[in-house]
């Protein structure tokens, strides 16, 4: 007989791994992913297969050159990263952007904090962000969905619903005049509207949530408290008044938000642990998703509503501890 | 179906030998029996080499108030008082004796008759658990006539007896409960008596509804007694999580169970008090569960304290090439073993075998902050965060964050899906607290 292993309990483990999580997210993304590729063609194919490679790529570089570690570019969060960031840039930006994103993403807002697990804010937006610095004119032209195209260049593009609404209220018009110029709401539940890669259809993205909530990858409170709080405080705003503030059910099914909440906001890395906390950090987003979209310069609010309230997840995870066992006394 | 409300996981229950009759183990060669099987002060030996030694015959006397009498198991002479590895790993004192026959001490009623009245009074029951050695058989083996023992000022209301078994894999309780479910009853009928309560709770869980349904038909001949099919959670069995999960009352942090009125006992206990009280037997076996995937044959065996723990496994079909690891007790909270000559004693519930391939823990990843720890912890506290305080000796902060209330069930260590030894850094920063705790009181 060989040496027994001699170790503390527990001596049974889950299954359950942090690739199996991360592939797990991977799978709850095909919808929204074919849902875009239909609507927006080879372009949306090429973005999402560029970033998920050079995420991988410049994983793979810094893990293996630069610290001279372990690789585990295979553990399925640079995938993540990389169907992402493809998810919230508009299928008609040069590849090489693409690539700069990702550079962003995995080198800047991973790595340099010591990879998976320590990073403060969500790559995938640090990267967006990034882009949408550097690049205005690009990241600002949003090809119309034309379903199948296999169309490269020329591509016909417009301002996101979004962009209509806010700019025409800007220019004193009216929202109820407005939103004729923007496909019905029926068509932006399924996607068919100008916007980022993955983010258009919003019944494809609240598919693949179902399914990680069904997984155990993500609870219910920050998509909840996120889009629960953004139909409050828009609500409050259109019944002030409806003709300059859009409804609340608009801001839900356009822009990010969606993918914001869903994926973005739920990313565990970067969310608090406790249940309470994550109400706060929700409700946090939607706050401020809803003041940047209509008070703030940008159309869309999401990614740095995400990425602000991400930078104080340290003070709510101190400020929000879970109930003890044994704190209220409860007889009866 | 209630259950308690605070986390919990719910791991592979693989009770493999849940339909494996109680089977008597033949009497070993030799038996070794710990002066220290107990919780509290070890018991000293009353006997020396080469005595003459009967069954049932007092061979340590407990010491104080928490300790606990050690009886002889067998019939025989006393080879040596020595040192021996115990389940533990440690080295500790232990009366060795040499098996000659069976032969019983006089008093000591052998039939199995069914007894269901009980003339002593409170005082003398509990003299009666105290001298016939009975201790907590769920595992933590405290002695029991303390428990029944309520202090001044306090009241007991329920008598809550946990026949949940919510570790995998062990089915002791299970078997026992079918199979002795009426002396079981009567033992519960004698602890109320002790205690002075008019209600008794069997909490069950609902991975077993035979035993529900047996003891529940049983349940007329017995009043006050009730029986509560509980949903299948990890630990349920623990006391604080079962009395929230029976009755919905929460024991504060840092004490006992009868600060809400109530006294826990495990059906194994019950058993051996009816044992102790109506057959003036004292606690010589108890029931163990010999199980594992790759074992051939798992069993429930009646096992002599003493008896080597290798005869257990051989006599479920010997140790399985593959195997890796031994563990005393159940996969959540029982203790690897190093010596698989180490005795049986009065708190080994069961003797679990593991291949190689099922005890190897996961490659350890960063933790991602999934949060899941902190949201199975049944005491709900955050064990990420306790890990990370103990390992940086911030003994300060682990005790402000409650690092005592841990039971050290395990549930974080299942959960983590980066594999991290959560409870293995929080079980260091509670010995750490616990030093600082006790140098402030000098």
């Amino acid at each position: 007989m060989s040496l027994l292993t001699v170790s503390g309990s527990p001596h049974v483990y889950t299954e359950d791994s942090v690739s199996k999580i991360m592939y797990g997210v991977v799978l709850s993304l095909i919808p929204a992913a074919l849902v875009s590729f239909y609507f927006f063609g080879l372009a949306a194919i090429l973005v999402t297969l560029t970033a998920i490679v050079s995420c991988l790529f410049f994983e793979f570089i810094i893990q293996k050159y630069l610290l001279k570690g372990p690789v585990t570019i295979f553990d399925g969060s640079a995938v993540i990263t990389g169907l992402l960031l493809a998810f919230i840039v508009p299928a008609s930006l040069p590849l090489w952007m693409v690539v700069i994103g990702s550079l962003v993403s995995i080198g800047m807002a991973k790595m340099t904090f010591g990879g998976l697990g320590k990073n403060i804010f969500n790559p995938a937006l640090v990267g967006r962000v990034f882009l949408m610095i550097s690049f205005p004119v690009e990241m600002n032209m949003y090809p119309k969905p034309i379903p199948m195209s296999t169309q490269l260049t020329d591509i016909i593009s417009g301002p996101t619903p979004l962009a209509i609404v806010k700019e025409g209220v800007a220019q004193g018009e009216n929202v109820s005049d407005l939103l004729p110029q923007v496909p019905e709401y029926v068509n932006l539940l399924m996607g068919n509207m100008g916007g980022s890669v993955g983010e258009i259809s919003a019944l494809a993205i609240l598919l693949g949530g179902i399914y990680m909530l069904f997984r155990k990858i993500i609870t219910w409170e920050i998509p909840v408290a996120y889009l629960g709080s953004v139909v409050i405080f828009a609500g409050i705003l259109w019944q002030v008044n409806p003709e300059i503030y859009v409804d609340p059910l608009f801001h839900l099914v356009t822009g990010g938000l969606m993918l914001g909440a869903i994926y973005m906001a739920t990313d565990m890395v970067t969310s608090p642990m406790g249940r309470w906390g994550m109400i706060v950090y929700g409700i946090g987003c939607g706050f401020l998703t809803i003041i940047i979209r209509i008070f703030g310069a940008y159309p869309e609010g999401v990614a740095f509503a995400i990425l602000i309230m991400n930078a104080f997840v340290p003070l709510i995870n101190r400020g929000f501890k879970p109930k003890r066992f044994g704190e209220e006394v409860k007889n009866g | 179906m209630k259950t308690f409300t605070l986390g919990g996981v719910h791991p592979p229950e693989n009770k493999f030998s849940q339909n494996a009759p109680i089977r008597e183990l033949p009497l070993p060669e030799t038996v070794t029996i710990p002066i220290s099987q107990h919780l509290g002060v070890p018991a000293t030996p009353v006997v020396k080499k080469g005595d003459t030694v009967k069954t049932g015959q007092l061979i340590a006397k407990g010491e104080g108030f928490i300790s606990a009498n050690i009886h002889s198991s067998v019939s025989g002479t006393v080879q040596k008082v020595d040192e021996v590895i115990d389940t533990s790993g440690y080295r500790k004192k232990a009366i060795i004796i040499k098996v000659e026959g069976d032969e019983w001490e006089d008093d000591i009623d052998q039939s199995t008759d069914l007894i269901k009245d009980c003339a002593l009074t409170p005082e003398e029951i509990i003299k009666r658990v105290n001298e016939k050695g009975i201790v907590g058989l769920g595992g933590a083996t405290f002695p029991s006539y303390v428990k029944l023992m309520i202090p001044k000022g306090k009241k007991a209301e329920y008598l809550i007896i946990n026949g949940v078994e919510c570790e995998p894999y062990l089915t002791a309780d299970h078997r026992l409960m079918m199979e002795k479910a009426e002396e079981i009853l009567v033992g519960i009928s004698i602890q109320m008596k002790a205690l002075n309560v008019s209600k008794a709770i069997i909490g069950i869980e609902n991975n077993k509804p035979d035993a529900i349904e047996h003891l529940r038909k049983l349940l007329p001949g017995y009043p006050g007694i009730s029986v509560e099919p509980l949903k299948v959670k990890y630990p349920q069995g623990g006391e604080k999580q079962l009395i929230k999960a029976l009755i919905n009352r929460e024991v504060p942090s840092g004490k006992l169970p009868i600060e809400v009125g109530c006294v826990v006992h495990n059906v194994g206990t019950s058993y051996a008090v009816y044992q102790a009280v109506q057959k003036n037997r004292p606690l010589l076996n108890r029931v163990v569960t010999v199980t594992g995937k790759s074992l051939k044959s798992p069993s429930n065996f009646m096992v002599r304290i003493g008896t080597p723990i290798s005869q257990l496994i051989e006599e479920a079909g010997g140790l399985p090439e593959d195997t890796g690891k031994v563990v005393n007790g159940g996969p959540m909270m029982g203790k690897a073993l190093s010596n698989l000559e180490a005795p049986v004693t009065k708190g080994t519930s069961g003797v679990l075998i593991f291949s190689s391939q099922e005890t190897s823990r996961k490659t350890m990843l960063s933790c991602i902050r999934c949060g899941r720890c902190a949201s199975i912890c049944p005491m709900g506290l955050e064990p990420y965060l306790l890990a990370v305080l103990s390992d940086k000796k911030r003994d300060e902060d682990c005790e402000a964050e409650r690092i005592m209330d841990c039971m050290e069930c395990g549930s974080c260590l299942y959960i983590c899906p980066s594999g991290r030894p959560l409870l293995d850094h929080i079980r260091i920063g509670k010995g750490a607290v616990g030093k600082l705790i006790r140098s402030r009181s000098h």
